[in-house]
């Protein structure tokens, strides 16, 4: 086994503002040269995580460690990483150049030495021939390789970013999302992703930390976190989910509420609240009675049938609630409509546990 | 104006129209008007008012003959350029105080630096009357202090106005600075005072010139508390100006006048220019 | 070797913090402290002090002599002609004012700015030469004198009259009623007028329903901006009104100079003070601060 050292580390990290717990008892490890990403809806505590490993935050109570070195109460200034800013942070009345080179000039880094590194953040981000702007001359996605090339010319052990493409337009977002996920990969250092695009998430990371109300909910590579959520918020923030409420009967058992009995393995106790999810791709559609054997079957009447181009989406009325059903339009043979009868069926091993 | 389409319902229609046109064009000759005729009568070669007998610059040669009011001049700038000095450094560090910390009593002192602005000169100048004359043989018996010539207590009482000015400029200032710039700097390994000196400051010296700009203004302009506090040895011009005036008018008078009037005309529309110059510098 | 943090350390981390940012501010905490609010409490102190024979003030013999005397007729009448001449000058600026800040935010922005600069301008200019400047024009052979007469609106003799000193009050102080409004005015969003239209209200009842409503913070900022200094105006009687004392500021500085009676001139600098309080009071409630 591949030996991995470990680059952030937090233990029982809690972050209070007066009454208010941002932060809520968080362990946390980021192995190096790994894409963590930090997910969550807004002031679920991410940034201010982030703002923690930075230093820009002091932890009411915990451990945050970098490379092992237990950061304590050391200002940012004194602290092996650097953050890439949700406003980019340029400052105005300084070039390009000397915006980048910012922080090798605090280090007393050698004017020559420090050349050749500007000129290397410089083509890294591919910013060349603009070096003697002023960030009031450049657009926001320059702005955002400035402020990229700003951090990374410094060379930390950890990256930290704060939700820098944000401002960005969508086509230019998915653009800078390929290219950080390359850039991350050559220059092989550890990147800490804050976001709550989950979608930005699932696309450039190795592993994702899911935030919610401060607390920690998951911590798991992409298909993990969309194919095995732990609890019901996780399994709702990402992607679309359909929950069957059920009760657990025994160890690899539960009961939905309509009586059928599903087998899925689980670790939570006799008699406790769950819902099973299934998501709405995982749903297929049949005429009525003609579902296979095998899988499990939920009778119901189609409700609504949305045409999306690539894909066709059903609500269908079941016993008990509405289920969301994804079909590939290749299956255009069976399209159905409204009132129509069908079985759905899915494969219980296609399904997660959750509570919450 | 919000929301720009309905900026047009803004506009009155028909006759409150021209009402508004004409009423607006009033008020502009009513501001205008007394400068302009003071300026022209600067130049008329009559000694009395009411005739115009011709051009002449006889007055402002008189002006610059006139010991007096050279010597009054020279005053105001020692005193200005001293006075600004003091209060653009304690007037900054009060801004940043304020703006960028929080301690205990931070609101007491918000409020208190507010109050210099407020009060009227007559009030301020009688505060400062009565504490130099209860105080001053305190002050003077530090080595190197004697505050019975006067300038050293119209420096005084113009730092304890002009504090108050430049901090409210310069807290605008830093107010609408980003301030996750500092928190980069200091990202980058910058200290305290290296992340001040080449981020923070840079950005806020169009405010702290602003405000410098500003004291000058206001310390070469001080008629009431000068006059109260200045000796005999030390008369800034705006008090020697105020006795003139008092006097009566004269064409002396009108030339020192506008002098004076051009000079401080002047520094607004540099402190306005240096607004608009910097204003277009900042970035996003 | 600090391992953990704890809530002790976060709160030592802030409070070092906190000392910087008042050692920042301690110099000018200072200087206020002694050249601001020390003077303030001398002249509270004065106004309970002794006025001995020879006009000197002695800071023993606690007493209420100087308050009591404001309720002297003369002293009264100085105060109310103070207020009502202050009342006046609030009441005629915003008249002036109020169109022109309406009409300046209704024009474009390039016309919008240079029209502003035309007010800093004279504003920021040395207040006394401007009020003299007004000297120069009531002066018996002076232009506005003689305009007036010829103008058929009687003797244009004005100067050293009240009159004059209005005048000279609501020309100087006229910036400050109009920036405040303008600032108010510019704020407000039109789409709301443009509604009132939409439900049939007339030009004039939209301005009365929504615009003036709407500008009030700016009326009333404007107003205690320009109350509160013509209530102690000093320079402008004495440049317009000629050498009596009728005013608040002109009697105040009798006081210290002249009439030598310090306790008095330091309870009336109170009744100041007091009026200025309010005022600041009332324009920090109106959320003054933010224009």
């Amino acid at each position: 086994m591949r030996e991995t050292t470990i680059a952030v580390e937090l233990q029982g990290v809690t972050k209070r503002f007066g009454d208010v717990v941002a932060v809520d008892d968080i362990d946390l490890t980021v192995a190096d040269g790994e894409f963590f990403s930090l997910l969550g809806p807004s002031g679920c505590g991410k940034t201010t995580t982030l703002r923690m490993i930075a230093g820009l935050e002091l932890p009411s109570q915990g451990s945050l460690s970098i490379h092992g070195e237990e950061m304590g109460l050391r200002p940012p200034n004194k602290r092996p990483v650097n953050t890439v800013f949700q406003s980019y942070a340029l400052f105005p009345h300084m070039d390009v150049r000397t915006n980048i080179g910012f922080g090798l000039e605090m280090r007393k880094v050698d004017k020559d030495e420090r050349s050749d590194l500007i000129d290397w953040a410089v083509s890294l981000v591919e910013m060349d021939g603009m070096e003697q702007r002023k960030p009031n001359q450049l657009s926001g996605g320059q702005q955002q390789r400035v402020a990229l090339a700003r951090a990374l010319v410094n060379r930390p052990e950890v990256l930290l970013l704060d939700e820098p493409l944000g401002a960005l337009d969508l086509k230019l977002r998915q653009q800078m999302q390929t290219e950080l996920k390359n850039l991350q990969r050559e220059v092989g250092i550890t990147f800490i992703y804050v976001t709550h695009d989950q979608e930005e998430a699932v696309t450039m990371s190795d592993r994702i930390g899911v935030m919610h109300e401060g607390r920690l909910l998951q911590i798991d590579t992409p298909e993990a976190i969309y194919e095995r959520p732990i609890t019901r918020f996780v399994a709702d923030f990402i992607g679309r989910t359909n929950f069957l409420e059920a009760t657990v009967a025994s160890g690899d058992e539960v009961v939905l509420t309509n009586g059928d009995r599903l087998r899925v393995p689980t670790s939570h106790p006799e008699g406790t609240a769950i819902a099973v999810t299934v998501r709405p791709e995982r749903l297929t559609v049949h005429g009525r009675g003609q579902a296979p054997e095998g899988s499990h079957r939920l009778d119901g009447v189609v409700d609504s049938a949305v045409y999306l181009g690539n894909a066709v989406t059903y609500s269908v009325s079941v016993d008990w609630m509405h289920l969301e059903i994804r079909c590939p339009a290749s299956l255009a043979g069976d399209r159905r409509s409204p009132g129509d009868d069908v079985t759905l069926s899915f494969d219980p091993d296609h399904t997660s546990v959750v509570i919450g | 104006m919000g929301k720009g389409a309905a900026r047009s319902t803004a506009e009155p229609m028909g006759a409150s129209r021209w009402l508004l046109r004409t009423h607006s064009l009033v008020v502009y000759l009513f501001f205008y008007a007394p400068i302009v005729v003071l300026a022209a009568y600067s130049f008329n070669k009559s000694p009395i008012v009411g005739k115009w007998t011709g051009l002449t610059l006889s007055w402002y040669g008189d002006f610059l003959d006139h010991d007096n009011i050279q010597e009054s001049i020279w005053i105001s700038v020692k005193v200005c350029i001293a006075s600004t000095l003091i209060s653009v450094v304690l007037g900054t560090l009060a801004a940043l105080s304020i703006e960028r910390f929080r301690w205990w009593g931070q609101k007491t002192f918000d409020a208190v630096l507010y109050l210099p602005i407020i009060i009227p000169d007559v009030t301020m100048a009688v505060m400062l009357l009565v504490f130099f004359g209860e105080t001053a043989q305190w002050f003077n018996v530090i080595p190197g202090v004697n505050l019975t010539d006067g300038l050293e207590k119209l420096v005084l009482s113009h730092v304890a106005f002009n504090i108050s000015f430049v901090s409210v400029v310069v807290r605008a200032r830093l107010a609408n600075l980003d301030s996750s710039m500092e928190e980069a700097a200091a990202d980058l390994y910058a200290s305290r005072w290296g992340a001040f000196r080449r981020v923070t400051l840079p950005q806020i010296m169009p405010g702290v010139l602003g405000g410098a700009l500003l004291a000058i203004t206001l310390s070469l302009d001080d008629v009431v508390v000068s006059s109260f506090v200045s000796g005999v040895g030390a008369t800034p011009v705006s008090v020697y100006v105020f006795g003139m005036l008092r006097k009566g008018v004269s064409p002396l008078v009108n030339a020192v006048s506008v002098v004076i009037l051009a000079a401080s005309m002047a520094l607004v529309v540099a402190s306005l220019v240096l607004e608009r110059a910097t204003s277009s510098q900042k970035g996003k | 070797m600090a391992a953990v943090t704890t809530p002790d350390l976060e709160r030592q981390a802030e409070r070092a913090e906190s000392r910087r940012g008042f050692l920042l501010g301690l110099p000018s905490i200072i200087y206020l402290l002694v050249f601001f609010v020390i003077p303030l409490g001398v002249v509270i102190a004065y106004s309970f002090a002794t006025r001995t024979r020879t006009g000197r003030t002695e800071l023993n013999n606690w007493n209420l002599e100087a308050y009591r005397r404001l309720s002297e007729e003369v002293v009264r009448a100085v105060a109310f002609r103070s207020l009502w001449f202050a009342i006046l000058t609030t009441v005629i600026c915003l008249a002036l004012a109020y169109p022109l800040a309406y009409f300046i935010s209704t024009r474009r922005p390039t016309t919008r700015n240079l029209m502003l600069v035309g007010i800093m301008i004279p504003f920021w200019s040395n207040f006394l030469i401007r009020t003299y400047a007004w000297r120069l024009l009531l002066d018996s052979d002076g232009l506005f004198t003689q305009m007036a007469s010829g103008m058929g609106l009687g003797d244009g003799r004005i100067l050293f009259t009240s009159k004059a000193v209005i005048l000279g009050l609501v020309y100087g102080y006229l910036p400050f009623m109009v920036l405040p409004l303008y600032a108010s005015i510019e704020r407000i969003d039109w789409s709301l007028v443009e509604g009132a239209r939409d439900l049939y209200a007339s030009g004039w009842e939209s301005f009365r329903r929504v615009v003036w409503p709407l500008s009030r913070p700016g009326v009333i900022a404007g107003s205690i901006l320009v109350f509160v200094p013509s209530f102690g105006a000093f320079v402008t009687p004495a440049i317009l009104g000629g050498n009596k004392k009728g005013l608040m500021g002109s009697y105040i500085v009798d006081q210290f100079m002249d009439a030598r009676n310090g306790p008095l001139g330091a309870s009336l600098s109170v009744v100041v003070l007091a009026v200025m309080l309010i005022g600041t009071l009332v324009y920090f409630r109106q959320g003054g601060r933010n224009l």
